[in-house]
């Protein structure tokens, strides 16, 4: 196949990629928008095959390669339960970046393969491609790593920081554009080795100081950085689709990241520079234990319920961690058969990923327009007779309306005091993530239900 | 005087980049996981660059040093594309009106 015609099969498949992005403006169009991605990358791996032009027996041995890999991939997509999808797209992110280091090296070994000169004499713009390419895909694949052990739970989500961590950070930062400049002057190879292990190492530093908390921030960035890898590898094989597709992640990454950091209120910067609490130690005071709350039982609950005319559920992680999905939608059930109109509201950083709160719920066949973003329905508890916060805390907390000593001030946060009473499941009234005493607890409208979510929620099913 | 081809790409590049801004705010809130999950899947076409690094053995011999990377590389990218398109199959499939 000509190089003219497969670049302009490489630019349809860009062209179907974007549009499988497009699909997902809402849940319609989104499923037809994936097999566009599918269409896209089916040309994409048919062109390649027939530019190479080669089916020998190596050609076999690719084949059989994606059938392992395919193989595997599919049974994780079939098996992983919804809760662990955090987990699963960090795992993701660091095979891309591998892949991308992986792709670079043979590059480097092999440029004549790629039409980039040859060994000792590689074109300079190819080799700067190539090095950043590998530079960020191996900062890419360890930064993934521990965001994985971080969010299974392997290594603590504490955040470790060290004395003058960001400036050995930025140390090795520049260290790695020095010898991308050297490697370009002498092309040898033990720097290009030096230049992928260093980013190795970068991977780690950058991650581990960032709290358990800060995931879903991490995730987003992580996803920018190997959509900025490909890219990079897209222009060391001239391949638009990879340099459009590379954009493409590398863009929507970003946009994530900064939708997490405002729902957060936190600077990009605050929140890669060190974990949320690690900081903030001085404020939180114990004494404020005394307060009094109310507490109740689940036939408190569901008479409160029964007799309100609308409802407002604020899930959080905590909901997904009881795996009380279905139970809440049952209750739900329950509810609406009694005439009370009932919906839900999502808080942008709820969950350990963008979006990972819509998804259980839709797994729990909840149907998605009944759930609301946080601007959708904030102005809505003021009218409403009782909100239902299962595993939420911080995102509830009215101290980051009114206090601006608090480390959480001006974070947006769901208005539930509003609603005339609120029912909050909680197992102890201890903090949430970000270490401080949620001032909802003690409101006289409110009514704290001490509790698993999970067994709660049940329980109140069986009352109404 | 004749333009570098890079530049060509390069412009490819930064148009990319802003229909990507464009598209990714127009993305609804809620499919966001399926979002992160689709893009992992898209970003995997850098297989593209793993068969060709695979297949592109100049000697007799199928696996040297150059191509088992790319077919190294292979798997990891055919892991991420099998399993990012379906596992944003399977999300999406649970985002259907439901009737009430």
């Amino acid at each position: 196949m000509s190089a003219n015609l497969s670049a302009t099969f490489y630019l349809i498949s860009g062209i179907l990629f974007i549009l499988a992005l497009r699909g997902l403006s809402s849940p319609e169009t989104s499923r037809q928008g994936n097999y566009f991605g599918i269409a896209g990358m089916a040309i994409a791996i048919v062109v390649t095959f027939l530019s190479v032009g080669n089916f020998g027996s190596g050609f076999i041995y690719v084949l059989i390669f994606l059938v392992i890999g395919g193989s595997i991939g599919s049974f994780i997509a079939f098996k992983i339960p919804m809760t662990a999808m955090p987990e699963l797209v960090a795992g993701f992110h660091s095979l891309v970046g591998l892949a991308a280091v992986f792709v670079a090296i043979s590059a480097f070994l092999n440029p004549e393969a790629f039409n980039l000169g040859s060994i000792g004499n590689i074109k300079l713009a190819s080799l700067i491609e190539m090095s950043l390419g590998a530079a960020i895909g191996a900062i890419t694949f360890s930064g993934s790593i521990i965001a994985f052990l971080k969010l299974r739970g392997i290594m603590s989500g504490a955040p470790i920081t060290f004395k003058g961590q960001h400036f050995i950070n930025l140390f090795i930062g520049l260290t790695i554009i020095f010898l991308i400049y050297y490697l370009c002057r002498t092309q040898s190879s033990n720097i290009f080795w030096t230049i992928v292990a260093i980013s190795f190492l970068v991977g780690v530093l950058l991650i581990i100081p960032i709290g358990g908390a800060d995931m879903p921030v991490v995730i987003s960035m992580l996803n920018s950085y190997s959509g900025w890898a490909a890219a990079g590898i897209g222009f060391t094989l001239e391949n638009s689709a990879l340099i459009i597709t590379g954009a493409l992640v590398g863009s929507s990454g970003a946009i994530l990241s900064y939708i997490m950091c405002k729902g957060m209120n936190r600077s990009f910067f605050n929140v890669i520079l060190g974990g949320w609490g690690a900081t903030d130690q001085t404020s939180p005071a114990q004494s404020k234990e005394q307060k009094p709350t109310k507490s109740g039982n689940a036939d408190d609950a569901a008479f409160l319920m029964k007799n309100a005319s609308s409802v407002i559920i604020v899930p959080g992680y905590g909901m997904a961690v009881a795996q009380a999905q279905h139970a809440l939608r049952e209750m739900v059930d329950a509810l609406k058969k009694n005439g009370v109109k009932v919906s839900y509201a999502i808080h942008p950083v709820a969950g350990r990923m963008p979006g990972h709160m819509n998804v259980l719920l839709a797994e729990a066949n909840v149907p998605y327009d009944e759930v609301f973003e946080l601007e959708e329905i904030n102005n809505d508890f003021a009218n409403c007779d009782v909100a239902y916060v299962i595993g939420a805390n911080d995102v509830t907390n009215p101290v980051a309306k009114s206090d601006p000593q608090s480390p959480i001030y001006g974070m947006p946060v769901l208005d539930v005091e509003k609603s005339k009473s609120v029912l909050f499941v909680k197992r102890s009234l201890s903090p949430g993530y970000a270490g401080i005493d949620n001032d909802l607890f003690y409101r006289d409208n409110t009514l704290m239900l001490f509790a698993d979510a999970k067994k709660m929620t049940e329980e109140i099913v069986k009352s109404l | 005087m004749e333009i570098d081809p890079f530049i060509f790409r390069f412009s490819i590049f930064i148009l990319s980049i802003f229909v990507g801004y464009y598209v990714v705010w127009s993305v609804t809130p809620s499919l966001h996981t399926p979002l992160m999950s689709v893009t992992n899947a898209i970003s995997s076409v850098i297989i593209v660059g793993a068969i060709i690094a695979a297949l592109a053995s100049n000697s007799d011999k199928i696996f040297e040093t150059s191509s088992l990377f790319g077919f190294l590389a292979i798997i990891l990218a055919a892991v991420n594309i099998f399993g990012g398109f379906l596992v944003t199959q399977r999300m999406l499939q649970m985002y259907k009106k439901k009737k009430k």
